[in-house]
């Protein structure tokens, strides 16, 4: 009964009935996430939750909803920054930009924003180059705390130094605290910066296309699914883009292992920034 | 040493990481049959240039991860900075920015978990020479997974903390000098 081989299968049992019981009640679908990673999150949930097993934590959740934010604040990884990866947004301003310019009005959506990081990095981006009046933006995510989080606009002030040298390396033409003001250790944005903001829960996995994007921008979400998952979500944002339209992904992310590789070309490619094909 | 063959190897270093990996990875030789995984602790900003490095000095492929990259045999995956590395039991890797394990990112704990996840008694372990006591818990987990265990002999390491972390979590620990340890992958990587 000790042997550790016959403990991981158990495990792996209560994982599989764990995801299917949250996708049958509550319509979450976590089924084809990366596993390795997943599954060290629904340990921790286990243990910081305070159950013995996953199967005593599923038991739970099927009868007391209130332990659904709960689970999906362990199981959804919040990391971001503003500008993260400051590259990216030069190569949006410099490359993707000047393409955009030529639209008389465009539709950016941003999937998986957390609470609303990399938004507010594209909106800045948009009003520095005087795009925002034409664009709308899109905000997914599937957490509603993140989202909740992302619609106030509210971040602590002791991130605001690494967010302030992210925009400035990203080309930032104006300094970040011309965007916000700061009070009780929180930099609260400007929500003249929400006007052009549509905020949604949207589930990359169980909700349908949103039409005609000029841009996507999805960074460090596809990372957390499998392949095929990857395959389907890809697939989203191929019938999501005008033709020609650009879709950004993470900086460790690529399309090079997926079956929907074929309906990209490399715009930028050392920034994973992509160009839906004319067909 | 080990009783199942070995189907994968997992090596976690910190500081002193380029002195030991110089040791090792550059003696394997090109049919090197298993994967091998690394992290090294570097900081997030810095491009790595571990890879292409140790793919100048080493017969073997070495490359940096990529996500849902296919594992193949001889070949070294090194973690990009700033990136947890994983191992699906499906014959994948996969990246993650989760939040920074024991001030890490990438973490030799995430590594060797989920390695022993996928790999179990076929998987055996590796820490190095490091300055803090990441890959303690991984190591320990390998060894409940049935894997081999695998130390550097702390008292010639560059920074010894990590190697005594880990041998004070896993007794069963073989203690070897880096010379001992390379000589060991050829051994199980080549037996039939
Ligand atoms: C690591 S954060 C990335 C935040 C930001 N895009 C960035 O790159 O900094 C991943 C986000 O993806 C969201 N997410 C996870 N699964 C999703 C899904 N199926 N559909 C939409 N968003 C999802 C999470 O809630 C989380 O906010």
């Amino acid at each position: 009964m000790n042997d550790p081989l016959e403990h991981e299968k158990v495990e792996d049992i209560e994982i599989r009935l764990l995801l299917d019981a949250l996708y049958a009640r509550y319509h979450y679908d976590f089924r084809h996430y990366a596993m390795a990673s997943l599954k060290r999150r629904l340990r921790q949930a286990r243990e910081q939750m305070g159950f013995e097993s996953l199967s005593a934590l599923q038991e739970r959740l099927l009868h007391d909803p209130s332990m659904l934010p709960r689970l999906l604040g362990f199981l959804t990884v919040q990391v971001s920054e503003m500008f993260r990866d400051p590259s990216y947004f030069l190569a949006i301003r410099q490359k993707v930009v000047p393409h955009l310019r030529t639209y008389p009005s465009l539709k950016v959506w941003v999937a998986g924003c957390s609470a609303g990081e990399e938004l507010y990095s594209l909106v800045i981006l948009f009003r520095e180059e005087g795009l925002e009046q034409r664009t709308i933006f899109y905000a997914t995510d599937i957490n509603q705390d993140a989202l909740a989080q992302a619609e106030a606009g509210i971040f602590h002030l002791d991130r605001m130094q690494l967010f302030t040298e992210n925009h400035r390396k990203s080309g930032g033409k104006s300094s970040l605290s011309d965007y916000y003001s700061a009070a009780y250790g929180r930099a609260s944005f400007d929500k003249s910066l929400r006007r052009q903001v549509v905020f949604s829960d949207h589930s990359l996995v169980t909700d349908a296309v949103f039409g005609e994007m000029h841009l996507v921008s999805c960074r460090n979400v596809l990372i957390y699914f499998d392949r095929g998952l990857q395959d389907h979500a890809l697939g989203l944002f191929k019938d999501s883009l005008i033709r020609k339209g650009f879709l950004g992904i993470g900086a460790k992310e690529s399309l090079r292992f997926s079956s929907q590789s074929a309906a990209f070309s490399d715009f930028v490619r050392e920034e994973k920034i992509y160009q839906r094909r004319a067909e | 040493m080990t009783a199942t063959a070995a189907r994968a190897v997992v090596i976690g270093a910190s500081a002193g990481a380029l002195e030991a990996l110089s040791a090792i990875l550059p003696a394997l030789p090109a049919d090197f049959a298993l994967p091998i995984f690394i992290v090294v602790h570097i900081p997030p900003d810095k491009q790595s240039v571990l890879a292409t490095l140790f793919q100048a000095s080493s017969p073997i492929v070495v490359r940096e991860a990529e996500d849902k990259e296919p594992i193949r045999g001889g070949t070294a995956y090194f973690a990009p900075p700033d990136y947890h590395l994983l191992v699906e039991a499906d014959g994948h890797l996969s990246l993650s920015s989760d939040e920074l394990v024991l001030y890490s990112r990438p973490s030799i704990d995430v590594l060797f978990e989920s390695a022993s996840d996928a790999y179990g008694p076929g998987l055996v372990g590796v820490i190095l020479s490091g300055a803090n006591e990441d890959g303690a818990a991984g190591l320990r987990a390998v060894v409940d997974a049935g894997g081999t265990a695998v130390v550097q002999n702390p008292d010639r390491a560059f920074a010894p903390a990590m190697p005594e972390a880990a041998k004070a979590a896993c007794p069963e620990a073989n203690v070897l000098s880096l010379q001992d340890i390379a000589a060991y992958l050829q051994r199980i990587a080549c037996r039939p």
